[in-house]
Order: C-alpha cells, then structure tokens, then sequence
C-alpha cells in the first residue's frame, strides 16, 4: 500500500526531514542521514569566506554524495527581502524549487515574524519556489499561508533547537482538525516520542536537526527518529481505539474461577 | 569606489562590475550573489555594474536546519 508523503505533487517514501546542522562530524552527519533516510536534508547559504575554506567545499560534495533532496532554508532571514533575496540564491546554488522559508521575528526565540511571513510566502509562490513555510501553531496565521498558496505548513513544536516537543497539543490538534494540506512539525521536538505523537495525531511530517544532531549517538538517534515516524504513522492509519473512562477487563469474565453468586 | 563585500570593504575601480568584483576574491563555486540585498543572477555578473557604497555578499552552502 502506498502510504507516501505527498508535497506539491512529489511522493516522498519517507516522512521525516532531517537538518544537517550541529553534527559532531560530517561523517556522523553522513552516518545519521544514512540511517534515517529522510524524505529531505535541509541546509542553508551563508557567507564565504574571502579565503573560500577546504570545510565549505567538503559539505557541498557531501551533499551531492548523499543523494537525498535538498531542501534549502531562508535561516537568519528577518525581512521580506532577505528571505526573497536568500530563497533566489538558494534555488541558483543548489538548483532547486524547493525553499524552507524562514522570517524570523525574535532573536531569542527564533519564531516566525508572523506578520511578514505571509508576504514572502505569497512572492515566493509567484515565483515558481516550492514553499515549506515555517510557521507558529496559529491557526489564522497558517490558513493565510494556505490562501496565497502554500501547498503545505510547518508549524513549530517549541523554539528551534529546545528539545521541548510539542509546548501547544491543543494548537496543533486545532491545526490538523481544520487545515485540509500537508502539515509537518518543524522545530523544537527533542525524543522520538515527540515525533511519534504528532504523526499520532494526524500530521503528515516531521523536520528535526538538533534533536539528532546532539544526541548522544546521533546514527542510533536518527534512527530512532525514522522508526518513531514510521510507528505513528502506522498508528494513526490503524486507527487507535477511544480512551475509555471505567475499566473493563481483557480477559473473559465468563468462567471466572471461585467465583460464586451469592443470593440476595 | 568603496563597497563592501560580505561586510569587509574593499576598493574597485570606477565602473567595476560585479565579475570584477569576484575576481579580486578566492572565490570558489558554488556560490551566489545579492547586491544591496537584491539576487544578482550568475547570467549577470559581468553586465552588472556595481555603485560607490554598494553592499555585496556572496554566500555558498553550508549545514543548516
């Protein structure tokens, strides 16, 4: 049966996205992405050095090794233009459609500038980008990004990099109950639980870097990931049963032994 | 004329353009360009002249999130 990650248009095998940033080595990261085989790696643009390092050109040709799509982000970006000028950057380097938009709003918590997110989705999308906006849980917010044509969301579990999963259950469930397009939570999931309650509740996705990346064994880790995934999704497709409020016994009551009716 | 490059200034002839710019740098693919935060294709690196007091980047891949 195929159960594959549908993104404008694309089948993806896998529903997890993996961030490639933070790894001890480029080859734990080439390790890691190797055992989760993500849908995705996500990298992004910075400046090079007026030298050009050895380490620059190393993860460029990591990358083509890998083989997996590259899904290049707009981090750092905190205006319209920026996030504009950095996603046409990104699709000449890397020679793709496909832009993470990042509009940061706050320095500390690293959430979406909410108010111009909108804009730079809209002039993307009518720029022929693939947009994957990442976004907070706000449910006006993400159908505004749906409205000028985002074919999918991202909203955040908690701040980039806190390991915290999902601070706002209700928001997502809210998110995944009324948004009829592809959701995947990005930023802040810390455990493959976190992963797999998403997937649990419905979400399509999930985009992870630091929560890998800084784990102690980050291969087993990413693995962990891709299996946590994979078991949510399978729960949700199974259908869990409802939460019951009396107990009820598994077993057959039926034959209890040493049972006796006692007359009234 | 002043510019800078990746916020470094630098000093280029009058009427230099923006492959001229490249030229003084250890610049190696792959990378991209913006001046004064708007995308300067590759196509247009030796059409596109640069001003006094133009900002330019040049950024490449690195990891990311």
């Amino acid at each position: 049966m195929n159960d594959s990650l549908t993104l404008y248009g694309h089948a993806f095998a896998s529903r997890l996205l993996l961030g490639t940033a933070r790894y001890p080595s480029p080859a734990v990261l080439e390790a890691a992405v190797q055992r989760a085989r993500p849908a995705m790696v996500t990298a992004s643009l910075r400046r090079q050095g007026i030298n050009a390092t050895h380490a620059g050109e190393s993860f460029w040709e990591l990358l083509k090794r890998l083989g997996v799509p590259v899904l290049p982000n707009t981090a750092g970006c905190h205006s319209v233009q920026e996030a504009v000028t950095t996603a046409q950057m990104a699709r000449e380097v890397f020679g793709t459609p496909w832009i993470k938009l990042e509009v940061i709003g706050d320095d500390y918590t690293l959430q979406p500038d909410t108010l111009n997110l909108v804009e730079a989705a809209s002039l993307l999308i009518k720029d022929g980008f693939l947009v994957l906006p990442y976004t907070t849980d706000d449910l006006v917010l993400c159908q505004r990004l749906v409205d000028v044509g985002c074919q999918a969301v991202m909203p955040w579990a908690a701040p980039i990099g806190t390991g915290r999963g999902p601070q706002n259950p209700y928001a997502l469930q809210t998110l995944r109950e009324r948004l009829p397009v592809p959701l995947l939570v990005d930023a802040g999931l810390g455990l493959p639980s976190h992963a797999c309650q998403v997937m649990e509740w419905g979400f399509d996705g999930v985009l992870l870097n630091t929560a890998v990346a800084l784990s102690q064994d980050p291969v087993a880790m990413a693995g962990a990931f891709a299996d946590a995934v994979a078991a949510g999704r399978a729960a949700h497709s199974a259908g869990a049963m409802a939460p019951q409020q009396a107990a009820q016994p598994s077993t057959p009551v039926l034959g209890t032994p040493f049972w006796h009716h006692d007359k009234a | 004329m002043n510019v800078t490059i990746n916020q470094q200034a630098a000093t280029l002839p009058a009427h230099a353009t923006v492959q001229d710019a490249l030229a003084t740098l250890a610049t190696r693919p792959p990378f991209a360009v913006a001046v004064n935060t708007r995308f300067v294709p590759n196509t247009q690196y030796a059409s596109h002249a640069l001003h006094e007091g133009d900002r330019i980047e040049v950024i490449a891949p690195v990891t990311g999130g």
